[in-house]
């Protein structure tokens, strides 16, 4: 049992990842019917707004320090951020330690703008190409994206931890009348959960209770018909992109302290949200959510030890089985309406 | 002759003398003069053009012709070589059964793959594909290579060790892949002035492969066959009221062009007998897609003029480095001259994926007839001059009766 | 007995009955159209015949055969071709192309692997195309783009296709919607011609009552998914039921 639930929150964390890329996907697709190749770079570029922040708020200066040696018997460099500098080193060291969730506001209007470009300046053009170019202008986007991060940032990963209050882990299986120690649960990948579900529920009452949320969804149904009624549909579809684009960044933000961000995190997590979005059916959000959370969760199921020794490897590749199994039989996914993506 | 018109047959002798003149042609610098680092006429690279020439060739009777994008043939690649490696291990260096296997097991995965996939269409079928090929990467590099099982050798790719069973190896043959003792790493050189061409088995045996495979394209694009695939692509609900069944007819293009996949990745086993996971990923996929659509997809010369494209500047651009850069532009002002260095920087030596990025998107943007497109359009700028070439490239487009 | 007989076919699109009890047969030989208002159920009707939609309830039989359950490619090779209501052609092939699809279906079947085959070597096939061609007077685009053709062109090259496979039930929906007139009558005169020289039974689906009454020679008019009556074009003109229904409420 203990063990179960372990898996369970396990899976929670990617899970909660997929989703989060997949609602975007399928915002995108849902509204302006564009695959996009390059959704899993904008989760990446997330995740390097928050490694600059930090290398940023890290910035140092140099000074010597007659009074100290280091090993070799030389005076001592000391180095001290400017932040600390400027705001005293409580006050600084605490920024830097929460550089982390501070990139949150610093991405924001980043990915936005970064989402209004890509819409305005490349996809609104690919509109009515058919989607084998959509998906190839995106796919060579996806590449340019992840050369250019690499060209600064070099192709290793780069830690980027999370403020010293979330590092530790919760037992979370004393609340359940468990021993303790057994079931324990980062308190970040807590907080990534918590963020997620907040995120999720912030766009589905975005779209459910806001005029502009139910033009989009209407949008989703029917764009003619919406575009007939005289509404500018297209503003509203680039702003939508530009969400889009905002979750799929926020998601990388706080992605980073679970795994050290490097240049094709994107790649490797986008392919398994097409995986996911295909299982929740294309065009279908609450699809998108359950599906991310199921796959994330059987994943780590997977990953048990039990399971790998059963069958070697098989972590790698349930998921694509479990999507190949669904689509041959559900071929519209887990949600999906009929007539979304049918030729 | 052969079954083509002249214009066909016209585009087959000119490919088949480029590729057997290519050790002469593709090195057209002094081997001592610094234009030497743009000569092309070694083995390692001219093999690496009539190979992926193969595939891309393969590909495009696939994408060109049905288009069905798929996202996910370099796991053909992958299989045929790892068949190939296999085949060493176990008998014989003789790449002639490495080769067929390599093909027939490609065959058996695309139709397996292709069977299931070809129930969608569209982006469905994409992200299908694409999820195979995933699939297949991650059962090649960790799935198949535990102590147990050991099918791929994971991460350190499969390749042919001293205590191999190697049943059919006999003394005198040589301990590389060989057809009928002549190894394909043996490499003549005809030292000529200030030149020297390298004539190298393997190349040559890939070439005619090559000739061979081209030859089957142009077959197959002109034959009532490949004019089904085209109605396919053009209109696949008017064909199925028309009392034709689309969809053995896209399995048979996927099974086809998953064997030219398997022939190819065969084929880098064979100049080098190494198997690698790597070569199954998915930007691999994206590789083969882009010297199709580069070259043109759906015409017949297309795909060989994009694989050697990328596979030359692939080339080039990685051997350029900031040294290199400063010789060439040395004529200019010190500041100058840095701040261009600077400005090129990124897109050399390891940025050459950044590059072919671009160019991915600058091709799908402006240019999706490629560059037979793109030459249509110089030579109708030129008018009526090169009219004899334009009406070679139209046959080459539009398949003719 | 006709040879489409349609028994008790009922269609519901979740709570909306689409059609029920419908009934009908097309003798051989014969010119049957149908018609009825917008949403009476003709489309659905259609598609059932074709294997695009299975009714729920009812039977359909093609020269003694079901065909339900089967496939769009199938039904086609019993001998049933369709012509769409937005003509449906291969745009990127040429004419003769088009042409050339339908009847190597009709000699080699739903699948053929003729991969190494050359085109050349079909002197007979194309030669029966350009026959054909003659017939619609489009020998002279054979070697034309067909998807640069006006829609009149393409309507003809569609009707043209369906003619080669020499089908024994020819079915037309609205063949002449948004045509001017003179095409329109042009495309009666064709079909006149085929319906004499060829002996294609023929059912159509029309809006036009011009169209309709020249054509004609059994109309069943469909009201609300359900056929209202079954007669000859000089019945169906006079009976108010159908005036009630159809005429009086739209004049097409």
């Amino acid at each position: 049992m203990d063990a179960f639930i372990i898996q369970i929150l396990n899976g929670l964390d990617k899970g909660s990842a997929y989703a989060l890329i997949a609602l975007g996907l399928t915002l995108i697709f849902g509204t302006l019917g564009v695959v996009n190749f390059a959704h899993g770079a904008l989760f990446m570029i997330g995740a390097f707004c928050a490694v600059f922040l930090q290398q940023v708020l890290s910035i140092s200066t140099v000074a010597i320090d007659e009074t100290q040696k280091d090993f070799l018997g030389n005076p001592l460099k000391v180095e001290t951020p400017y932040v600390e500098n400027w705001f005293g080193p409580e006050l600084g060291g605490a920024i830097i330690d929460w550089s982390v969730p501070l990139a949150l506001i610093f991405a924001i209007p980043v990915m936005i703008a970064v989402g209004f470009i890509m819409e305005r300046g490349l996809i609104k053009h690919f509109y009515k190409r058919p989607h084998a170019d959509q998906i190839l202008v995106t796919f060579g986007l996806a590449i340019v994206l992840q050369e250019v991060i690499k060209y600064f940032y070099g192709a290793n990963p780069i830690p980027t931890p999370a403020p010293d209050v979330f590092k530790g882990s919760f037992d979370f299986g004393s609340l359940l009348g468990f021993d303790p120690n057994v079931i324990i649960y980062p308190y970040w990948r807590m907080v990534y959960f918590g963020f997620s579900m907040v995120i999720i529920a912030g766009i589905f009452a975005f779209l459910q209770f806001t005029t502009f949320g139910m033009v989009v969804r209407a949008g989703m149904v029917d764009r003619e018909t919406v575009s007939m009624l005289g509404i500018n549909i297209d503003k509203r579809f680039t702003m939508m992109f530009g969400i889009a684009a905002a979750v799929a960044g926020l998601a990388g933000v706080m992605y980073t302290p679970i795994n050290p961000p490097n240049y094709h995190m994107g790649m490797d997590f986008l392919v398994l949200s097409f995986v996911v979005v295909v299982v929740g059916g294309m065009g279908s959000l609450p699809g998108a959510v359950l599906a991310g959370f199921l796959l994330g969760i059987l994943e780590s199921f997977a990953s048990t030890t039990w399971a790998t020794t059963t069958i070697p490897g098989i972590n790698q590749i349930i998921i694509y089985l479990v999507a190949i199994i669904v689509l041959l039989t559900r071929p519209r996914g887990l949600m999906g309406r009929k007539g979304v993506m049918e030729d | 002759m052969l079954g083509l018109n002249k214009n066909d047959r016209t585009l087959l002798v000119i490919v088949a003398v480029l590729a057997l003149l290519a050790p002469f042609i593709l090195n057209p610098f002094p081997t001592d003069s610094s234009l030497a680092q743009f000569n092309a006429g070694y083995p390692d690279l001219m093999q690496k053009f009539v190979i992926f020439g193969i595939f891309a060739i393969g590909f495009n009777i696939l994408f060109g012709l049905t288009g069905y994008l798929s996202f996910g043939h370099a796991a053909f690649l992958g299989i045929g070589s790892y068949s190939a490696v296999w085949i060493y291990k176990l008998f014989t260096y003789n790449v002639i059964p490495a080769m067929m296997l390599s093909v027939v097991m490609a065959a058996i995965f695309a139709l397996l793959i292709g069977y299931i996939s070809l129930r969608r269409s569209g982006i469905y079928f994409s992200i299908l594909t694409l999820a195979f090929a995933q699939m297949s990467f991650a059962l090649a590099y960790s799935v198949l290579s535990n102590p147990k099982f050991n099918l791929t050798n994971g991460e350190t790719g499969l390749q042919v060790y001293a205590n191999d069973i190697q049943m059919f190896h006999r003394d005198g043959l040589p301990d590389f892949p060989h057809i009928f003792g002549l190894s394909m790493g043996s490499t003549s050189k005809l030292p000529l002035g200030a030149w020297e061409f390298q004539f190298n088995v393997g190349y040559y045996f890939c070439a005619i492969l090559m000739i061979l495979a081209f030859y089957f394209s142009i077959r197959l694009f002109r034959s009532p066959f490949g004019m089904m695939l085209r109605a396919v692509k053009s209109n696949q609900q008017r064909m199925n009221y028309t009392g034709l069944n689309s969809r053995p007819y896209t399995l048979a293009a996927f099974v086809i062009s998953g064997m030219f996949a398997g022939l190819a990745g065969g084929l880098l086993a064979a100049t080098d007998p190494l198997a690698g996971a790597e070569r199954m990923q998915w930007t691999a996929s994206g590789e083969v897609v882009l010297m199709t659509i580069l070259g043109g997809a759906g015409t017949l010369i297309g795909p060989v003029l994009g694989a050697g494209f990328i596979k030359y500047f692939e080339n080039i651009f990685s051997k350029i480095n900031d040294q290199v850069l400063h010789q060439w532009v040395s004529f200019m002002p010190d500041g100058l001259e840095d701040f261009v260095v600077a400005l090129i920087h990124p897109f050399i030596g390891k940025g050459w994926h950044l590059t072919l990025g671009i160019l991915f998107m600058l091709v799908v943007i402006f240019l999706p007839g490629g560059l037979v497109e793109g030459g249509q359009r110089i030579g109708r700028l030129f008018g009526r001059k090169k009219r004899a070439e334009d009406t070679a490239d139209a046959a080459a487009k539009t398949p003719a009766e | 007995m006709g040879i489409l007989e349609v028994k008790g076919v009922g269609k519901r699109f979740g709570g909306l009955a689409a059609l029920s009890e419908v009934n009908l047969s097309v003798e051989e030989n014969t010119v049957h159209a149908i018609i009825g208002p917008n949403g009476a159920g003709k489309s659905t009707l259609l598609n059932c015949l074709v294997g695009k939609l299975i009714p729920d309830t009812g039977s359909v039989m093609f020269d003694g055969q079901s065909v339900l359950g089967r496939k769009p490619h199938e039904i086609n090779q019993m001998g049933i071709s369709r012509v769409f209501q937005t003509p449906e052609i291969f745009g990127d092939l040429t004419v003769l192309e088009n042409i050339m699809i339908p009847c190597f279906a009709k000699r080699d079947g739903s699948f053929r692997m003729h991969a190494f085959e050359q085109f050349a070597h079909e002197k007979e096939l194309i030669e029966k195309s350009m026959a054909i061609l003659e017939d619609v007077n489009m020998a002279d685009k054979a070697d034309m783009h067909s998807a640069s053709m006006s829609r009149g062109d393409k309507r003809r090259l569609e009707m043209a296709m369906c003619l080669v496979q020499e089908p024994r039930l020819l079915l037309l929906d609205e063949p002449t919607a948004g045509m001017a007139r003179a095409d329109t009558n042009n495309t009666i005169d064709l079909l006149k011609e085929i319906n004499e020289k060829r002996d294609i039974t023929m059912a159509i689906i029309e809006h036009d009552m011009h169209v309709v009454f020249s054509l004609a020679e059994r109309i069943t008019v469909l009201a609300q998914g359900t056929p209202l009556v079954e007669d000859t074009p000089d019945n169906i003109k006079g009976n108010p039921k159908v005036q009630e229904a159809y005429l009086g409420e739209s004049q097409h």
